[in-house]
This record gives structure tokens, C-alpha cells and sequence, in this order.
């Protein structure tokens, strides 16, 4: 009785209110499924996997500056910029005098973003601490400018004032500027073409692993003498165990799931560096001066933390990670949309995060990864839903963007509200006591 | 001497001209429990900053003097320095992150670290915490004080004892400090709470630290501490062994012997036997000021005022009257219950009020000395308006004729009644508010620390306006005020507040020991007063 009531108070209105988007968004998906019914499992999962792997990287670069008190970064897309600049640069050397292979290049461009964008990280970091408490306005904004001086760079700069070769297939037939879509040439599938594995052989591995880790963990718990519960521990095992039985059935039937697209185990592997990276810096005095600082300046300050430095180490780490994020994107999409490609990155990632139910002071490596598949799981329903309920598929591309910038809205509004419930000031509940007495 | 841990050395310092400490020279022993008293004002916390090297100090031309530590001449610049001088504050706000544990809290930015193969190459920002030794730390810290808690509970949700407690905490753990400030710790503390933190104190001592107890409670000061220095108006009064005085005595010269104004023509004025304005049970959640069951009766034609130690809630009561902060309670004005929580109704039932912020609540300071003065009256009495029935306008000339009234009246020195506030000096601003709430033709007037941070001679021009308006108007007034020198120049009754209640009620010409021992909570040895509590 006292259980069921105590899990009954924790499901209470405020619980809802709390994770109200990434409720939306598990109802939106599910609701796609029923109404969407001819949709094949393999093209879901092969759109949702290859959305994840382009994603993920941009989607964890947010979390420091969470942490560090910054907000949501809007200005990763600084960081993409650079990130493109990058590729651009070795791309024209590569093909008229560096001559590499695409592994090569693709380990060029990422030391030569890092230069770049931990630059500009720092010029945004400095804005940052002159615009403090409106850091995310601001790295919208800074992020708008700096596409202007992207533009200016690449369309006048160069041809004009830096000469480059007219006839070189990235400049424009006139030779001034770089032309709108690049080929990536080599780079195209660099990182993910290194290793990869069919879908389902790569989630037996990842039971299997999961579930060593679960077993060994729950024995050196036992050996400790530390009381684990055992019943998670066997719910646990049963569905790891599951899903690898799942997926030897796959692969012995050859079953649809056997067409979704391959692992790119290397980029999988980058992933899941960053994410353990995130968890690793928490752990150091450089990462407890991001909490601290993000917490309160005032009192980081008054304990002699250099509250200014350690905000813009922040976002060059932000930064620069999304530079590396954006080379890992557009390897994976093949051409360059030079003038397109970063534009939405700020905006999606960041509603990708917050999907995740993570707000303005609060980001966890789950939330991100949980917000990338969910969010791109409302991207490739909409225009299913649409066709199926509408007939038309592009009432659904509308209503995805609707959705990416309304979640922003929908996320900053609650968390705005809730911030102001708690710091208004109301009276001590004295006399409803005395009352019940 | 070799057991002075600490000298002032003539420590004197001026904001703009004005001289706020003058001649400071005191000691402090090893493992003594120095007390440091004084009304608002009196200088302890510039004191304080000068000790800590505080920005505030050296933006505003520094001090004169000089501060020893074991003999040596030190130039201590900044927080940071005298921290690594060996030099702890404990701070009366809670410096503390409501969302770590207790040890992170206590470890902030003094983390302790091991190093490994990153941080060998990028340095030792990035080293590994080492939570086992930072709990371990934490421990001994909090077993130093007799804590039984858990090193690593969240603070988030403590009670605000236990908070000061690891406040203390943290500057014990810090290695090789010498001398802690307590900054009135025991403000927010319950008696219990209290009791503990006092034999926290004496033993702290007994370890050879210098104490440095900031507050006003004299019973414990009484009880704790093995000197006794008084500052009042910048001046040091004096050091003393406390075993050698008395809270009397200290009381008497906590509060000393100011020029008081002499209360003149009161022969002409009337105080009829109406009640005006009853209170009854108000409490207010006013930040820093609450009030905790607050009880007046105002007559009609009578300056009352409230006074009382910074942070015990007496400005919380006009607040809480106004509806500026959440108030719970009964007031009944001019025979009807006044609806708290609503500025509007307030104001509509005849109150008028002078917040003591007055850049904040006061003024609109980017407006006209105009706009200033009529805003309340065309707000709630529809006053200075031009009505069209589809839309209203400013009554522009009607403005400008009363505005100028007020400005000969009041004496506001100003290029015109167009000048913005914000450009006035404080006294010119501070009569601004008066034409303000005179402009409503209040039926009781509500003025909170009318002479804060204006100069000597706007501040009388102040008082006697407030007399004058109460002794040809018969307005009623409630003038809240930290002086009590101020308050005892023109009320007829003084009401002293402490922990949100009323301690009692004094008439202007008591006692300068029964203030002092009012206004420091101790009633032992004050009667109630004369007054109608």
C-alpha cells in the first residue's frame, strides 16, 4: 500500500511537467508507428542508426558548457564552421599537391580544425563573459555573424585576395570563391569505411559485452559484500540475454534486420570516446571548477576559481569538439553544402539535447544520446505521418521543423517557469500546522 | 609581546570625504576570542574588508595604516591573499553550493588531486579528484566540532545550523589558518544551534587560533569571548577584558552619546486617542528582513518609530504592509482590514509609502522629477489626467504647476522639474519620493531609512520636513530607521524590533543602555517600556 503510494507521488503532475518533451516525443514515435503502418523496420532503423552516427558527435559537444553554467551553446555552429573551413583547406591541398589517401586526409582536416576552432572557441568564450547571463542569445547571434564572415571568407577572400587556382574543381568556374557543393572526394566514408559490421552482429557483440559487464559487475558487488538487488540484476540479464538471442536468430534467418546499414565501428567507437571523455573530465579538478563555476559564479569566485577562464575553457572544448563533430558529419553525407550544412546544427542539436530532457543547467551523456535517437525519430516519422494521415508527405517536413524549434520553446519555457517557481519568495507554512494540531 | 597574532596599527579610511573609521589600532591574541561590537555603521564591516583585502577597499583609494600579522607589516590586496595569510572569514551569507556534498563544498577549488597520464602531459588542471582523501579531510574538519553528519550528504535541503557549521568547516580544513572572522554567526542559528557553535568557538581557541565574533547578542558575547572591543561612528571606544565590564555597560556604549535633536513645538500638536493604524500578527517574508509576529498600535497625529539592528525585520513591516513582500497577519486601518499582498489597495486606502530602496522601488530614475511625483497619485486616484472616455492623457500643465510646487516646498535642487531623478543627488532624490507620496494626500505615511546614504545637512532637511508635515498636517508617520539617534530626534515613541518581534517600546528620551540592551535581544534589566505595546 505505502509502496504503491509512494510510486504514485513520484508519478505526480510535476514528474509529467518535468519530462513533458521527451514524453511528446516517445508518443509522436509510437503514434507514427501505428498510423504510418507500411513503414519497413530496416529503412526506420537504417535512417535512425546513420542520423545517430552524423548527430551524436555535435549533440555531446553541448554538455560542457551545461555543465559550466553557459547554457545551451547555439554557437557549436561556430565550431562547425571551422570544422568545414577545415576540410576545405585540405581538400584543395590534397588535390593539387598533398595527393593523400582518405584515412590521411581525414586525420589532416581533424588536426587542422582544432587550430581553428579553438580560436574562435576562445573569441566566443571572451563574448561569453561580457555578455554574461545572456550567453545563449548571444552565441545565436555570434553564431549568425560569424556565418557572415564564413561567407565573406569563402566567397570574396578567396579568388581575390588569396589566389587560388580558377580551374581548381571547389572554385567556382570564375575563380573567385568556393563553389556551393564540394565532392569529398576520398573523404567521403573515411572515418566510417575504416571497420564495419552488419547491424545485428554488432548488437550480439554489444549484448554480450553489456552483459559480461553486468555479471562481473554484479559479482564484485557480492564479493564486497554490498547488497545489489537482485532482481534488477536478473531483469537485466534476461533482456541482454534476449536481444543477443534476438539477434543470433537475425543472422541465422537472414532476416530484415539484416539490411540495415552496416556499423561504422570506428565512428561508433569516436562516440563513445566523447561520451566517456564527458563522464572522464567531471572526474578532474578541471571539470569540478565547470561544476562549481556553473553552480554559482559568486561563490566559485569568492573561493579564488578564475571563474572567466575557466568559462572560456568551457566552450574552446565545446568548440572544438563540434569542429571534430562536423568533419565526422560530412564525411558520412559525402558532399559539402558549404554554405548550408552548419546553418541548422546549432539549432538541431541543441532541441536534440533538450529532447533528451536535459535544460539550460542540466545535461547528461543519456540525455543526449536518448535526445539524438528520439529526436531523429520525430524526423523520419513526420513525413510518414504526414503521408498517411494528410496524403502528403511535405505537411510533415513542415511540421518537423515546427517541431524542432517549438521543443526549443517548449524546453526554455518550462525550465524559465520553473526557475521562477522556485525563487519566488512565499511564507513559511506555519499556521496550516497549527491548524491540523 | 610574541602572542599578538594580529595588529590594526592606526587604521583610518575615507568613501568620498567621508571618514567612516578614524585611529583603529587593536591586537589580537593567539587563541583569544576577540569580540568586536557596534551598532550599523560603526565601522566593523569596513574593518573587516580592509582586513581582507576586499576590492571594495582598494577601488576607493585604499586605507590608512597598516595591519601586522606576528609582527610582520603586511600589504594584504585581495581575498586571496589573506587566505593564503592564514586569514578565515566566516561568512553571515552561506558561501555554500546548495547542490554538492558537504566534502565538496568544504573542498572547493582546494580539491585534492592524484595525477595520471593525461594530466602528465596537460597539466594538473586536469588530475583525477581524489574523493577518498577529500572525505577524508571533510571527516576530520567535521569531527573537529563534534559533527556527526555524513560527509557526504547533499548541503541542498540542511538545516541553516549545519550550514554555518561546515561553513566553519571549510576554513579549519584550510592548512595553517591562524585567525577566523565570524561575522555574526549566530544570526540565523536557533539556541541549541547557538550553544554549539559557542563551544565550537572555545575550542577552536584552545587550538591557538585568533577569533575574531562579530555580533550584537551581548549574552554571548558575554559568555564566550575573553575580550571586548566597542567600535561606534568609526571610532574605537574601547578594548576591554570582558571579565572587567558588563552588558550595561556595554550596551551604554555600544550606543553612546549622540547629538540628539531636541523635539520643539510639540505643544501645538495633537495626538488624538484613535487608533489610526493597528497591526496585529503581521509576518513578512522580506529576504534578510523577516517579520515573525509583529504587534503596533499607531495613533492618529503620532510619529512612531522602528528601529532596531540591521536583518532583525523591521523594515519588513512597512514592506509587508505595502504588499511589496509576501505578508500574512491582520491590519486593520481607519477601522477597515487593509488586504495585504496588494500595493494597489494599499495605496488606494490611503497609505503612502518611501521605500528605503529607493533606486529600486522608489524612483523610475530614467524619468522626470514630474513623472516622479504625480506617477503614484495618476496610477490610483486617476489625479493629473485629461479624460476623453475612449483614452486618458496627462494633465500636462496641471503636472508641471503642482510639480513646481512641490520643488519650492520641499527645496529640491534640481535645473528644472524636467531634470531625470536619476541625475539628483541622494537627498534631492530622497525628496522627490517625499513629493511623491505627498502628492497622494496620505492619510498615514510609511517612511523606511529616509537618510540612507544622503549627507548631513540633507538629512535634517529630511527630519525637519517630517516633523513639519506632522505637526501642521497632523499626518501620521511611521518612520522605520537603522539611527537611532534619528529616530529619537522626532518620534514620540520608539518601537525596537529584534528576531521579527517587538522587544519593546521606548520613549525618545530613555536610556541610552535600555536602546542597547533592547535592540541586543537581552530584556533583562530593560522594563517594557511606557508605550502601548
Amino acid at each position: 500500500m505505502k509502496k504503491a503510494k509512494g510510486l504514485l507521488a513520484r508519478f505526480n503532475t510535476s514528474y509529467l511537467i518535468d519530462n513533458i518533451v521527451p514524453i511528446i516525443f516517445i508518443g509522436f514515435t509510437l503514434a507514427g508507428f501505428i498510423v504510418a503502418k507500411g513503414l519497413p523496420i530496416n529503412f526506420f532503423l537504417s535512417e535512425l542508426t546513420s542520423r545517430f552516427y552524423r548527430n551524436a558527435f555535435l549533440v555531446l559537444s553541448l554538455l560542457i558548457p551545461v555543465v559550466a553554467g553557459l547554457g545551451l551553446n547555439f554557437g557549436i555552429v561556430i565550431g562547425a564552421m571551422s570544422g568545414q573551413l577545415a576540410i576545405l583547406i585540405v581538400r584543395y591541398l590534397s588535390i593539387d599537391y598533398l595527393h593523400l589517401s582518405g584515412t590521411w586526409e581525414l586525420i589532416l582536416c581533424f588536426a587542422l580544425a582544432l587550430p581553428i576552432a579553438a580560436f574562435v572557441g576562445f573569441l566566443t568564450g571572451r563574448l561569453f563573459n561580457k555578455t554574461r547571463g545572456q550567453e545563449m542569445i548571444a552565441s545565436l547571434i555570434a553564431g549568425f555573424f560569424a556565418n557572415g564572415v564564413y561567407q565573406f571568407l569563402l566567397l570574396f577572400v578567396v579568388g581575390v585576395i588569396i589566389p587560388v587556382r580558377a580551374t581548381h574543381p571547389i572554385i567556382k568556374p570564375d575563380g573567385v570563391g568556393v563553389r556551393m557543393t564540394v565532392d569529398m572526394g576520398g573523404l567521403h566514408y573515411a572515418l566510417d569505411r575504416i571497420f564495419r559490421v552488419p547491424f545485428m552482429w554488432a548488437v550480439l557483440v554489444v549484448s554480450l559485452l553489456v552483459l559480461a559487464l553486468v555479471v562481473v559487475m554484479y559479482l564484485v558487488r557480492r564479493k564486497r559484500g554490498q547488497q545489489g538487488s537482485l532482481v534488477s540484476f536478473i531483469i537485466k540479464v534476461a533482456l541482454l540475454a534476449g536481444l543477443a538471442c534476438f539477434s543470433l536468430y537475425s543472422i541465422a534467418t537472414n532476416s530484415r534486420l539484416m539490411y540495415v546499414r552496416q556499423v561504422p565501428v570506428v565512428t561508433v567507437i569516436l562516440i563513445a570516446l566523447l561520451c566517456v571523455f564527458n563522464e572522464l573530465i567531471m572526474k578532474t579538478k578541471l571539470g569540478q571548477d565547470f561544476r562549481s563555476v556553473g553552480q554559482s559564479q559568486h561563490i566559485a569566485a569568492a573561493n579564488g576559481i578564475n571563474v572567466d577562464r575557466t568559462r572560456v575553457i568551457a566552450v574552446v572544448i565545446s568548440t572544438v569538439l563540434a569542429a571534430w563533430g562536423q568533419i565526422a558529419y560530412v564525411q558520412d553525407m559525402g558532399t559539402l553544402n558549404v554554405y548550408g550544412a552548419h546553418s541548422q546544427i546549432g539549432m538541431f542539436s541543441v532541441a536534440a539535447l533538450l529532447v533528451g530532457g536535459a535544460s539550460v543547467r542540466k545535461a547528461t551523456v543519456p540525455q543526449a544520446l536518448i535526445g539524438t535517437l528520439l529526436f531523429h525519430s520525430m524526423f523520419i516519422m513526420s513525413p510518414e505521418i504526414g503521408k498517411a494521415v494528410f496524403g502528403n508527405a511535405l505537411l510533415g517536413e513542415y511540421f518537423r521543423t515546427f517541431m524542432a524549434y517549438g521543443v526549443i520553446g517548449l524546453a526554455l519555457g518550462i525550465y524559465a517557469w520553473n526557475a521562477n517557481r522556485k525563487s519566488r519568495i512565499t511564507l513559511d507554512p506555519e499556521p496550516v500546522k497549527e491548524a491540523n494540531s | 609581546m610574541s602572542d599578538i597574532l594580529l595588529s590594526f596599527r592606526n587604521i583610518a579610511k575615507e568613501f568620498s570625504g567621508n571618514r567612516v573609521l578614524n585611529n583603529i589600532n587593536l591586537d589580537i591574541k593567539k587563541g583569544e576570542i576577540h569580540a568586536l561590537i557596534g551598532e550599523n555603521g560603526a565601522g566593523k564591516s569596513t574593518l573587516m574588508n580592509i582586513l581582507f583585502g576586499m576590492p571594495v577597499i582598494h577601488t576607493t583609494g585604499g586605507f590608512e595604516g597598516s595591519i601586522e600579522i606576528e609582527g610582520e607589516k603586511v600589504q594584504i590586496t585581495s581575498p586571496h591573499e589573506a587566505m593564503a595569510r592564514g586569514i578565515g572569514m566566516v561568512h553571515q551569507e552561506f558561501m555554500l553550493i546548495p547542490g554538492y556534498t558537504i566534502t565538496e563544498n568544504i573542498k572547493i577549488n582546494r580539491e585534492l588531486t592524484n595525477p595520471n597520464p593525461i594530466s602528465r602531459i596537460f597539466g594538473k588542471q586536469l588530475e583525477t579528484l581524489d574523493m577518498k582523501r577529500m572525505n577524508a579531510d571533510a571527516r576530520k574538519a567535521l569531527d573537529i566540532m563534534g559533527m556527526d553528519i555524513e560527509e557526504y550528504t547533499m548541503v541542498e535541503g540542511l538545516p541553516v545550523g549545519h550550514m554555518q557549521f561546515i561553513e566553519i568547516a571549510r576554513e579549519i580544513d584550510k592548512s595553517g589558518v591562524k585567525l577566523l572572522v565570524f561575522d555574526e554567526p549566530t544570526a540565523v542559528l536557533t539556541e541549541s544551534e547557538t550553544q554549539n557553535l559557542l563551544s565550537v568557538l572555545e575550542k577552536l581557541a584552545a587550538t591557538g587560533i585568533g577569533i575574531i565574533f562579530i555580533s550584537h547578542r551581548l549574552d554571548e558575547v558575554m559568555q564566550v569571548s575573553h575580550r571586548v572591543t566597542i567600535l561606534r561612528d568609526g571610532e574605537l571606544v574601547v578594548t576591554k577584558p570582558t571579565e572587567d565590564t558588563n552588558k550595561h555597560e556595554i550596551a551604554e556604549l555600544m550606543v553612546g552619546r549622540k547629538v540628539i535633536m531636541e523635539r520643539s513645538g510639540s505643544d501645538k500638536r495633537k495626538i488624538s486617542d484613535d487608533i489610526i493604524l493597528s497591526i496585529r500578527n503581521l509576518e513578512v517574508k522580506m529576504p534578510g528582513e523577516e517579520v515573525k509576529g509583529f504587534n503596533l498600535e499607531v495613533r492618529k497625529g503620532e510619529i512612531v518609530g522602528i528601529g532596531g539592528l540591521a536583518g532583525q525585520g523591521k523594515l519588513g513591516v512597512a514592506n509587508g504592509i505595502m504588499g511589496i513582500f509576501p505578508a500574512r497577519g491582520e491590519v486593520i486601518f481607519e477601522g477597515r482590514p487593509l488586504e495585504l499582498n496588494n500595493p494597489k489597495g494599499a495605496l488606494a486606502a490611503g497609505l503612502a509609502f518611501v521605500s528605503e530602496d529607493r533606486k529600486g522601488v522608489g524612483l523610475l530614475l530614467d524619468d522626470s522629477i514630474e513623472l516622479n511625483t504625480v506617477f503614484t497619485s495618476m496610477q490610483i486616484h486617476n489625479q493629473f489626467l485629461i479624460n476623453l472616455g475612449f483614452a486618458k492623457f496627462m494633465n500636462a500643465r496641471r503636472i508641471r504647476r503642482h510639480t513646481q510646487a512641490m520643488i519650492n516646498d520641499l527645496d529640491i535642487r534640481c535645473t528644472s522639474s524636467k531634470q531625470k531623478v536619476g541625475s539628483l543627488s541622494g537627498g534631492n532624490q530622497q525628496k522627490v519620493c517625499l513629493a511623491r507620496a505627498l502628492t497622494q494626500n496620505p492619510k498615514l505615511l510609511l517612511v523606511s531609512e529616509p537618510t540612507r546614504g544622503i549627507d548631513v545637512g540633507a538629512k535634517k532637511l529630511v527630519l525637519d520636513l517630517l516633523k513639519k508635515l506632522n505637526e501642521e498636517q497632523g499626518l501620521t508617520i511611521v518612520m522605520t530607521s537603522s539611527e537611532l539617534a534619528e529616530l529619537r530626534s522626532i518620534c514620540d515613541r520608539i518601537v525596537i524590533v529584534c528576531e521579527g518581534k517587538v522587544e519593546g517600546i521606548l520613549p525618545p528620551d530613555a536610556s541610552n543602555t535600555e536602546f542597547g540592551l533592547m535592540m541586543s535581544g537581552s530584556r533583562a534589566g530593560s522594563q517594557q517600556g511606557d508605550g502601548i505595546a
